[in-house]
């Protein structure tokens, strides 16, 4: 098959190195071979054949001492090699070793042996790994809460219509998306609070939570305005009104009194999502003031260090939640809380809503129905690796899909093995 | 690589801070081959013979965890592979993920050429720069090599993209590659049956050769072999089923094996990793679902180490969030995606024209930029010093406010009077806020746009020129 190399065609196998150097120079003492590390390329000694690797061998060395990259020379000298078998291997890689601290456990909702009257509860946490990552399984899946507002709102159009009918009723509206949607949880939005929209009181913001918990019995999320003014006194009165619940008030934030929201969790038994503007270091700050000045107990916080869209900052926002999900399973027990995203955001991305490309220099757009789903699709599910547990979501279509691709990677998705071996040859 | 300090570096450099490479001191040099924003030949003395030596080792020791692979010739080549890290935020990701879309020997050659130029034209703009897709890999449906290679050289009349070549008959393998020898292209696939023929071709062709099995234990094996043989520029596809237990089996081996490349130093699986989203095809037939199921898993595999992927949906609703995906993963976390601040002209403005305020965060400059320029809009666009925060947080964040955007016209020497005669300006939408504030800071007649730049055309045409007061 190779012919093999005589020893006199030695000098051509080196015949790129510039053997001048070698002359005066004097090896004094044993020049140490040490078989076991230096080791012969294999190709070489299979090129050179057994007889003559040893004298190879010392040539190499002295040349290797001397620093020649001898392996490069050859490299190129050697003919290719055929073989007729495959080399036996082995494939095998660690666990990594340096995620030592679980991520904490969080349960949202309340049933009535715990003083509540939701009829199932979610948790969120309690990862060892990244997200389907093989190292540890996930302990629980990712859920979806869907959003129900207070008052009709400006929707993109794949989205408004799926909601006309229930679009002025927030019970209506929160049973639509638990009953056809598939909806784990309803967050039910309390815009119309905001002094610049109708200023609802927190009273009545706190009846429609009522309406909300009456309608549905999933877990709820409560949220404001995003008035920071206003948000504090509508959180109380509506933490007040679902006392026992275990609801998500969102949210805690460094740019409004946080500690009126604590204090509304710790005496009405809710959990505080921890809301920052894509910042690890606030996020740190924030947890640690929540816990360590407000007494808010590890269970009950779960964090939402901010989404945005696709093309539209996800970058940051994917390796913030990626940087701080590593940071908790590494062992830092301010950053080790689940996490929340308003996937919700994603709608605000042009290429969601927009008939066609604003840009005559762009490639045709499409029908802008099939563009919003899946805009909130790939927003959610590149947060849902970065270690993302809940999103908060619109499109029925979009959490249908979300929640297909993380339960299979979760890996509670049972289907009949598909055969790949020919998708060559496949006719699509 | 294998050195991580610029001292580690610095140790080989010829240290006599020549400044030749751009840098003043050799120590600068390293720190940039550290983070790999400067190669070796940037530095012309180390090419010199007395210093061949330490270039080749230095060359062994930066080269990346993951072997770079080069598919393709000429400008339209593209590397995949040469990953250094497994978190982006670590250094960068490098190479975005090269996307090869599908064709298939049995198209009609009508069809066939206009799939192509579909593939080869797409575009989209974003931050000042278009985003595109790569490859086009070729499919040998028939299992006639003839009709295989006819496809193969009609592709490569249409396109100068790189090709993949597709079959796992080693005949059909070699009429294609005689079709398109020197085109470089990546053939696909070795397996654990045909290998030692594919392996010929591969070194007949001196060509990249992909290896295929869901098996890592007989991945491996087929790498070292080839290894063994002398054939470097491999790219592993570890099979991308499409669902169910298969599927998370599937994110787990990508996983596993950049893990072992990167973290481990595996060097004999340390290459691409190959994806196949167009496997969602395989069980939806309907061409929504079915493209929707594709653009999840090549997200999947987007984030999770895919270099290089076999895709079908020329949809724009799979296309866009894919490109977007893969610009979002790949983008240079070190680099801060702000434009200067300044006030710049688009297009010739005259006295008439606008003059029109946004944020010096490139994705708002860019975008309001190409709308007006796209649309003919002379005017003139200030760009504000937000530290790089769009427009509606920049409001809520402070960094937007009336005393910035009159500094922004100061320290351009930018005068109302002298460069408008309306006095008039504009604010985005989305600091319709700050309307009030700016004004009083000015002394200007202020408008308020629409909140999204697409539609200042519209909002041009019943808003502009204003009207006398």
């Amino acid at each position: 098959m190779t012919k093999k190399i005589k020893l006199s065609e030695l000098g051509n196998l080196f015949g790129g190195l510039d053997i001048q150097a070698l002359e005066g120079v004097k090896i004094e003492g044993d020049v140490e071979l040490d078989l076991g590390q230096m080791g012969l390329n294999p190709q070489v000694s299979y090129a050179l054949g057994h007889e003559f690797a040893q004298i190879a061998f010392h040539l190499m060395n002295v040349s290797r001492i001397l620093g020649y990259p001898v392996e490069q020379m050859l490299g190129s000298a050697a003919p290719p090699k055929r073989l007729s078998k495959l080399i036996e291997s082995k494939f095998s890689v660690s666990r990594m070793e340096e995620w030592k601290t679980p991520i904490q456990e969080v349960v949202l909702g309340a049933t009535s042996s715990d003083g509540g009257s939701r009829k199932s509860t979610v948790t969120l946490g309690g990862e060892n790994a990244l997200p389907y990552y093989f190292d540890s399984p996930m302990p629980h899946r990712n859920h979806v809460t869907m959003d129900v507002f207070d008052m009709p709102i400006n929707m993109a159009k794949a989205v408004k219509s799926n909601y006309e009918d229930v679009i002025n009723s927030p019970a209506e509206w929160a049973k639509k998306v638990v009953r056809d949607f598939g909806a784990d949880m309803v967050t039910i939005h309390l815009i119309s609070t905001d002094p610049n929209i109708k200023d609802t009181s927190p009273a009545q913001a706190a009846k429609t939570v009522e309406e909300v918990l009456q309608a549905v019995d999933v877990p709820i999320v409560i949220g404001g305005s995003g008035n920071p003014e206003k948000d504090p006194a509508v959180l109380e009165k509506a933490a007040e009104a679902a006392a026992g619940e275990r609801c998500l008030l969102a949210s805690a934030s460094l740019n409004l009194d946080y500690a009126r929201i604590a204090e509304a969790a710790k005496k009405y038994n809710h959990v505080v999502l921890s809301w920052t503007q894509l910042e690890i270091n606030a996020q740190k700050e924030l947890n640690r003031k929540l816990m360590k000045q407000c007494g808010v107990a590890r269970e009950n916080i779960v964090m939402d260090p901010t989404t945005a869209a696709l093309g539209y900052g996800l970058d940051y926002a994917y390796t913030n939640m990626e940087r701080i999900r590593l940071a908790g399973l590494t062992g830092d027990a301010e950053l080790s809380f689940p996490m929340s995203s308003g996937t919700t955001n994603a709608w605000g991305a042009r290429e969601a809503w927009m008939v066609s490309s604003p840009l005559k220099e762009d490639s045709d757009w499409g029908p802008r129905e099939y563009r919003g789903p899946i805009w909130e699709i790939i927003t959610g599910l590149a947060l849902s690796l970065a270690g993302n547990d809940l999103f908060m979501m619109m499109h029925p279509g979009a959490v249908h899909v979300l929640k297909e691709i993380t339960q299979t990677l979760y890996g509670s998705k049972e289907t009949e093995p598909v055969n790949i071996d020919n998708w060559v040859s496949a006719v699509v | 690589m294998k050195l991580n300090s610029p001292l580690q570096v610095y140790k080989y450099l010829p240290q006599i801070n020549c400044a030749e490479c751009g840098d003043a001191t050799c120590m600068a040099f390293a720190a940039h081959l550290i983070d790999r924003s400067k190669k070796l030949e940037d530095c012309p003395p180390l090419l010199k013979d007395e210093y061949k030596k330490k270039y080749m080792e230095l060359q062994t020791l930066l080269a990346p965890e993951i072997r770079e692979i080069m598919i393709g010739v000429g400008e339209s080549a593209k590397k995949i592979g040469g990953d250094d890290v497994m978190f982006r935020h670590q250094l960068t990701f490098f190479n975005p993920t090269a996307f090869a879309y599908d064709v298939g020997d049995t198209m009609q050659e009508s069809e066939l050429v206009e799939r192509v130029n579909k593939i080869q034209n797409f575009k989209k703009f974003y931050v000042g720069k278009f985003l595109k897709v790569n490859m086009v890999a070729v499919r040998c449906v028939s299992g006639d090599a003839l009709k295989f290679a006819g496809t193969v050289k009609k592709v490569s009349e249409t396109t100068k993209l790189p090709l993949v070549l597709c079959s796992f008959d080693p005949a059909a393998l070699k009429a294609a590659l005689e079709v398109v020898k020197d085109r470089n292209p990546l053939i696909y696939a070795a397996t654990e049956k045909n290998w030692g023929d594919v392996a010929e071709l591969a070194l007949n062709y001196k060509v990249p050769v992909v290896l295929f099995s869901p098996d890592l234990d007989k991945l491996k094996s087929l790498a070292a072999t080839f290894h063994e043989m002398g054939i470097k520029d491999l790219v592993l596809d570890p099979g991308t089923y499409p669902q169910g237990k298969q599927l998370k089996e599937t994110f787990e081996r990508f996983v596993k094996l950049r893990r072992a490349g990167i973290k481990e130093g595996q060097k004999d699986i340390a290459y691409p990793i190959m994806s196949v989203p167009l496997s969602a095809w395989l069980i939806y037939k309907d061409a929504v679902t079915a493209s929707y199921w594709e653009t999840v898993l090549a997200s999947v595999f987007i984030v999770r180490y895919s270099d290089i992927m076999i895709l079908h949906s020329l949809e724009p609703y799979a296309m866009l969030p894919e490109v977007h995906l893969r610009d979002t993963i790949y983008t240079d976390p070190r680099t801060p995606v702000k434009v200067a601040p300044g006030v710049n002209e688009v297009g010739s403005p005259t006295k008439d024209s606008p003059v029109i305020v946004t944020t010096n965060f490139a994705l708002t400059y860019y975008t309001v930029e190409s709308d007006l320029s796209s649309n003919k809009i002379n005017c003139y666009l200030a760009a504000v010093d937000t530290d790089g925060i769009g427009v509606e947080a920049a409001v809520a964040g402070g960094q937007l406010t009336a005393a910035k955007i009159k500094d922004t016209f100061q320290k351009a020497n930018f005068d109302f009077k002298d460069k408008t005669a309306h006095g008039t300006l504009i604010l985005p939408g989305l600091a319709a806020r700050l309307q009030g504030d700016v004004e009083d800071a000015t002394g200007l007649r202020i408008l308020i746009g629409p909140p999204d730049s697409g539609r200042i055309p519209g909002w041009m045409e019943k808003n502009w020129p204003p009207k006398p007061k």
